[in-house]
């Protein structure tokens, strides 16, 4: 099927041409990296645009940068070169796990984590682990650069923070000790969108992490459970105990893919399952 | 009106293309590559699917003009000097009734014996399950993909 709408495209060889095209185009213009979003949205006219700038040839966006205590993921990586990356599935396990459960390869092959959270599609997979990592957002126009914390990003289904004129360049990710784990919920394996997805952190100094997509407009992190577990050694009547937060923390709607009352049913099931997981991997000696 | 030009299936070949114009169509309409399918038009379903610089991709989620001076493969070129390996197991397993998810399978397959030559089931299952298959119920082409890897 092809796309109705017609469009210039643009393919600028850096930054400066970029930021200068999003400058002179304002708001009449899409950013495409990936496009497994974009695509569909163009085909079924839910997007339409005057103009798409085509992102992929600015090296400078493509990179992974590993330092001492920070990850830098460049807007145009893609879920298989996470996959692909040792480092972050030692560093960074969560996104790393998370990333595995994104759609297909033939979409991982495309699809960047950059994109996902630009989409900001309730069902987000890459949400839970940014938001338990305390990810930047870093983005950019001509005029400004802006550094977004993960918590502020999201600001309804499908909205961020993100201007027009703007550009993300990348997302910062802080690398610390830690364990966890992405539990996601979906109706087969392969393929589907999340019902339901938690992200869960922990570390030796007994602070617990979560954090939610698909179970409410935004992904968050649930603070009343961080709370109530802070500095406690995890036991199976905790565990119980700490579950029935998870109702107040979660805000699901009933839709084509589940009830509201299965994604909180699953979602108190996920959350002890993560968690004792990730407390045996801790003590196991995985890092 | 913008030129392109792709080395397909190893040929330098060049086309015109408007930039909504999508590659599956392309490929097929303009450039007569017949194999890739447009099954749901929406990346879900894997007939599509063509290798990108050797990794396998939807076409029908990318611009042709996006592709401009890239490399692609079809089942075309993966054929060209006689059919591979995996290709004949399922002929021998007759892993296909209708055909139609065929490509893709065979394109996810290549994808994945390139990386990693010999498989396990589960490996097998996971860079599979993006293509959609209605008629065989899978199990002759999960067969045939470990029959072809197996040591």
């Amino acid at each position: 099927m092809a796309i109705i709408n017609d469009f210039n495209y643009h393919k600028p060889k850096d930054m400066d041409e970029t930021l200068l095209l999003l400058s002179k185009l304002k708001g009449k213009a899409k950013i495409l990296a990936g496009g497994t979003d974009l695509i569909v949205h163009l085909k079924e006219e839910i997007v339409k645009t005057e103009n798409v700038i085509d992102i992929k040839e600015i090296t400078q966006l493509n990179k992974i940068e590993i330092s001492e205590d920070n990850i830098f993921i460049g807007a145009g990586v893609t879920f298989t070169e996470i996959i692909e990356s040792q480092k972050l599935k030692e560093k960074i396990p969560i996104l790393w796990e998370a990333s595995m459960t994104v759609a297909s390869v033939g979409i991982r092959n495309r699809a960047t984590v950059v994109g996902n959270i630009c989409s900001a599609v309730p069902s987000l997979d890459s949400a839970p682990a940014l938001l338990v990592y305390d990810a930047e957002i870093v983005v950019q126009s001509k005029t400004e650069k802006r550094v977004i914390s993960i918590h502020d990003w999201f600001t309804g289904p499908k909205k961020t923070l993100l201007k027009s004129d703007e550009l993300v360049l990348g997302i910062n990710i802080p690398i610390f000790q830690h364990n966890g784990t992405y539990e996601k919920l979906g109706r087969y394996k392969g393929e589907d969108l999340a019902q339901a997805g938690i992200g869960i952190l922990v570390n030796e100094t007994k602070n617990y992490r979560f954090a939610y997509c698909a179970v409410g407009p935004v992904p968050k992190r649930m603070k009343k459970l961080e709370e109530f577990l802070k500095g406690k050694e995890i036991t199976d009547d905790l565990i119980e105990e700490a579950s029935e937060l998870i109702p107040s923390e979660i805000s699901p709607i009933a839709d084509m893919r589940s009830s509201k009352e299965y994604r909180i049913h699953m979602m108190k099931i996920m959350f002890k399952r993560g968690l004792r997981k990730s407390i045996a991997n801790m003590k196991g000696g995985r890092s | 009106m913008k030129k392109i030009t792709i080395k397909l299936n190893g040929e330098l070949r060049s086309v015109h293309v408007e930039p909504e114009e999508i590659l599956l169509d392309v490929l097929r309409d303009k450039l007569g590559v017949k194999s890739p399918k447009c099954g749901c038009d929406r990346g879900d379903c894997g007939a599509c699917a063509v290798l990108l610089n050797g990794r396998s991709v939807r076409s029908c989620l990318i611009l042709a003009i996006e592709t401009d001076e890239q490399e692609i493969v079809t089942v075309e070129g993966i054929s060209k000097d006689g059919l591979s390996k995996v290709q004949n197991t399922m002929l021998d397993k007759n892993a296909f009734q209708c055909g139609f998810c065929a490509p893709g399978m065979i394109i996810s397959t290549t994808e994945l014996i390139e990386k990693n030559p010999h498989p396990n089931l589960e490996e097998i299952k996971e860079a599979l399950s993006g293509n959609l298959c209605r008629c065989t119920g899978y199990l002759p082409i999960l067969e045939s993909v470990q029959e072809a890897t197996k040591k």
